[in-house]
């Protein structure tokens, strides 16, 4: 059977839709919130704030975090910035460009109600993040400061230093604070969610695991909200935080919530590169760095070789010798292009031979001419913890030398699918943030991750779960003593002694590095046909690997960092299955995904708009059996469809 | 290059711990220190013993998440970097590195080198916080701030909350921490609404929780992975001190 997918997008026009929608949605009377209640799983910007929100509204709330405070969860180390369409620097931005923009970066693929929701709900974030004591950046009036981030012709982005997400996280976790301190939300730090409890066809809690006892807990609630963020680490090496993982959303998907574009990734251009082969995680450098630095690889071979071999610094190297090759190629948005264009760009050059570093796979980043212009006191002001950052990893000065920076995976744009409401394809689940796939379409426009998450956490999901619930006001505390919390607790039970019995010979990082390779090098920045099917075999046959010579040391009941990595692991061993897939079947190039088999003759991202302008939809079959498709036909009403221009 | 490390092992809160010898060799100069523990770990993995617990996430020294005692250091021996942002090369070749978890009473060890700071959320949820609604809000814009003035709430607020400050001194004291939050929250007028209540609420909670008293040794700020100055320390006095005689 296939998924019924209702986007429930309402009617009328654009800059109308959200506003007619709130008047039309139910509300849910003081009294009757305080007998709902609400789990809310993860705890970054789109956790926090939505337990914050719901909390003060009245429901009671319980969240639940993998770290030992909310306040860690990964949106900490976004650096960057936030969006919003203020438009106070008088450069003509409105929430229509800042629509456009998304929509454009997102090449055509996410859907208009959405983003354009997203684009008028921004303004409302940065005051309330200001009112939290956010200390954004000012300038000496004392007003709020901008910079401009990738995709983007105007200054709208908001910071605080190269510490944005944590300032906005500790915004959102200090509100949040204020209501576990008031009582309407309890905190379960350390405790990870092993699956969802679906009863009647509705969600109506969760099995967690508390990850310092081992203890199996039941928690039950009129709805359930997922917002465990991001799967990138299914490449292993990425830029997520260690204990970033898809295993929560991939539970919902288990249970038959569709989960939609798995392909679409983020491979952000400025990261440090690999060093050899012990690395466990890459670490990024802000997308913010583009705004004074200048990417540049040697227009000739032999200065390559030199700086290779280190008979020349890059600073040796001439002007003239210089290939500025994002400043070349796309003279109007030059270093500021979206980030899956950098990415491509950067690989193009390192293909034709002209990487950088030992491996070839880097390029530089240089802030010469922005210190000849500005002085070193301005640039240290603006990035002096970044460059210290990376002073401290790479034993390298970039006030001095440019720096090296090489893609890596960062985001992924692809999600549970949710309706117009965050509402997943099971009646009471949601996915908010990161976790859901709704706004970004096939790339992500830096400075927008943050937006998103406030966003849905602050402004959308309060009033959109309203609707749902006020249909449970007289529905009991949710029983958590049924047979499908039992079924569940005992699904995730035995998943756990089969995990502790194989006791193999491969440790659970072994595989997991295993299965980045295999993704990286097959389902990375190009993929093509027989790349995927390829990637496809090879993961099917490390997971059966996997499920006979994994070894999990330890005891189930205790404290157990490689039984939480495996079953982490055993997700991804899933998950990297049908992202090849996928990937295979969305024959064209869109965004972050690049079929090799689907280019223009310059080598840009080749759509195929009457094939595949729709979010492709993805039903649990079971491990070993091939899931099945359905098509959300993506509309395009309100803006032109084109090939993304960043040339002129 | 290689390494002796002696590393505290403790099997859970009510065990009693020791310390365990472990060799690592082959290792770069350019690993990190908590790549290097992963490296030992996959070690004791393949040979069927359990792998050294220890707390990470972002390893990019903004999370807060990792901790240690690194040779008696919190942090270990990098100035103003998190143990996740210490590289090999700042140790010598067959170095013995001694690793302890967080020293504090207040802090108790869950496993290994893992220890509860859940404390911490609880001091700041005594007042850590500006009581405003989601939406009840004016424009961003409408109240100016000097810069000056966000600039330090700034640097106040690059507390990652990682609990090296109590950790290393003496007197268990964690009057950095709750002084980089009312500091911070002090400099904007957003947060100075609350500022009395806060102060005094935040330090009673300290003091309930069982963290000592503070002598302004300095040894808080010498640790501090985000350089948080004890400045700091000072507005909080004057903050608490002004509430007090109020009351």
């Amino acid at each position: 059977m296939a998924l019924k997918l209702d986007s429930k997008i309402p009617a009328g026009e654009l800059a109308q839709k959200w506003s007619n929608h709130k008047a039309a949605i139910k509300v849910v009377s003081p009294a009757n919130k305080r007998k709902l209640d609400i789990i809310i799983v993860g705890t970054g910007l789109g956790g926090a704030s939505a337990a914050a929100s719901l909390g003060e509204l009245g429901y009671n709330v319980k969240v639940f975090c993998i770290q030992d405070s909310p306040r860690r969860a990964h949106s900490i180390a976004a650096q960057g910035g936030i969006n919003a369409a203020k438009n106070y620097q008088n450069d003509n931005d409105s929430v229509y460009r800042l629509f456009y923009d998304t929509i454009k970066g997102g090449d055509y693929r996410a859907r208009e109600a959405n983003v354009y929701r997203l684009a008028e709900v921004s303004n409302l974030i940065i005051d309330q993040c200001v009112a939290q004591g956010v200390p954004f950046a000012r300038e000496y009036g004392g007003l709020l400061a901008n910079r401009s981030f990738g995709g983007a012709q105007v200054s709208r982005t908001f910071y605080a230093r190269g510490q944005t997400g944590q300032q906005l996280l500790l915004g959102a976790y200090a509100a949040l604070n204020k209501e576990i301190a008031a009582g309407s939300v309890k905190s379960y730090p350390r405790h990870e969610m092993l699956d969802i409890v679906i009863e009647d066809g509705e969600a109506k809690g969760i099995i967690a695991r508390n990850l310092v006892t081992g203890e199996i807990e039941r928690h039950g609630a009129h709805a359930v909200v997922i917002a465990t963020g991001g799967y990138g680490n299914v490449f292993f090496l990425s830029t997520n935080a260690m204990g970033s993982n898809g295993s929560a959303a991939f539970q919902c998907y288990r249970k038959g919530a569709g989960f939609a574009n798995p392909c679409f990734t983020q491979i952000h251009p400025t990261c440090i590169p690999i060093h050899g082969t012990q690395q466990s995680k890459l670490t990024l450098m802000s997308e913010s760095l583009r705004n004074d630095g200048r990417i540049w690889v040697p227009k000739k071979m032999e200065d390559v070789q030199a700086i290779r071999s280190g008979a020349k610094k890059p600073s040796d190297i001439a002007e003239e010798d210089r290939d500025y090759y994002l400043e070349r190629r796309y003279p109007a948005f030059g270093n500021l292009v979206p980030r899956d264009v950098a990415s491509r760009a950067a690989k193009e050059r390192c293909d034709a031979g002209y990487g950088v570093n030992e491996t070839g796979l880097a390029v530089f980043l240089d802030f010469k001419t922005a210190i000849e212009r500005l002085g070193k006191d301005i640039i240290k002001q603006r990035y002096g913890n970044l460059f210290d950052m990376y002073e401290e990893i790479t034993d390298v000065s970039p006030y001095e030398e440019p720096m090296q920076i090489f893609p890596a995976v960062h985001y992924t744009m692809g999600g549970i699918w949710v309706d117009y409401n965050l509402m997943t394809t099971i009646p009471g689940l949601y996915a908010i943030g990161e976790a859901n796939f709704s706004d970004h379409g096939a790339n992500r426009l830096g400075a927008s991750a943050l937006m998103q998450g406030l966003a849905d956490g602050y402004f959308v999901l309060p009033y959109t779960i309203g609707d749902y619930l006020s249909a449970k006001i007289q529905a009991p505390k949710v029983d958590t003593t049924t047979a499908a919390f039992d079924e569940a607790e005992k699904a995730v039970k035995e998943r756990i002694e089969k995990l502790m019995s194989i006791n193999g010979k491969q440790s659970v990082d072994d595989i997991h590095k295993r299965l980045g390779n295999i993704m990286w090098d097959n389902v990375g920045m190009a993929r093509t046909k027989e790349s995927l099917e390829k990637a496809i075999s090879e993961i099917q046959a490390l997971r059966k690997e996997f499920w006979q010579d994994v070894k999990v040391v330890g005891t189930a009941d205790s404290f157990n960092v490689e039984l939480e990595k495996a079953l982490r692991v055993a997700d991804f061993l899933e998950l990297g299955e049908l992202m090849a897939r996928d990937a295979l079947n969305r024959e064209e190039s869109c965004g972050g995904h690049f079929r090799s088999e689907h280019q223009t003759e310059e080598g840009e991202a080749l759509r195929h708009d009457e094939e595949f302008a729709y979010a492709s939809v993805w039903e649990y079959k079971g491990m070993d059996e091939a899931p099945e498709l359905t098509k959300e036909p993506l509309e395009y009403e309100f803006t032109h469809r084109a090939q993304r221009n960043y040339k002129n | 290059m290689k390494f002796t490390l002696k590393i505290w092992r403790q099997k859970d809160a009510k065990s009693k711990g020791a310390f365990q010898t472990y060799q690592v060799d082959n290792i770069s100069p350019d690993t990190s220190f908590l790549e290097m523990l992963d490296i030992l770990n996959n070690d004791l993995v393949h040979k069927g013993e359990e792998p050294v617990a220890f707390d990470h996430d972002c390893r990019e020294g903004i999370c807060g998440m990792c901790s240690l005692h690194i040779n008696g250091r919190a942090h270990g021996p990098g100035k103003a970097a998190t143990t996740c942002q210490i590289y090999m090369r700042k140790f010598k070749d067959g170095e013995t590195i001694v690793i302890e978890p967080w020293r504090s009473a207040a802090f108790p060890v869950i496993k290994d080198l893992v220890v509860n700071r859940g404390a911490y959320d609880e001091i700041l949820q005594a007042g850590g916080f500006v009581s405003v609604r989601t939406n009840s809000v004016p424009d961003a814009n409408a109240i100016p701030i000097a810069k000056a003035d966000a600039d330090e709430s700034m640097d106040a607020a690059a507390c990652i909350g990682c609990g090296a400050c109590a950790a290393t001194c003496k007197n268990g004291s964690a009057m950095l921490f709750v002084a980089a939050r009312v500091s911070s929250l002090a400099k904007l007028p957003q947060g100075r609404v609350e500022g009395a209540r806060r102060a005094k609420a935040m330090v009673a909670k300290m003091d309930e929780l069982g963290f000592g008293n503070c002598t302004n040794t300095g040894a808080c700020q010498a640790e501090c992975p985000k350089a948080v100055s004890i400045a700091h320390i000072a507005r909080l006095n004057r903050e608490f001190l002004a509430a007090k005689l109020e009351d």
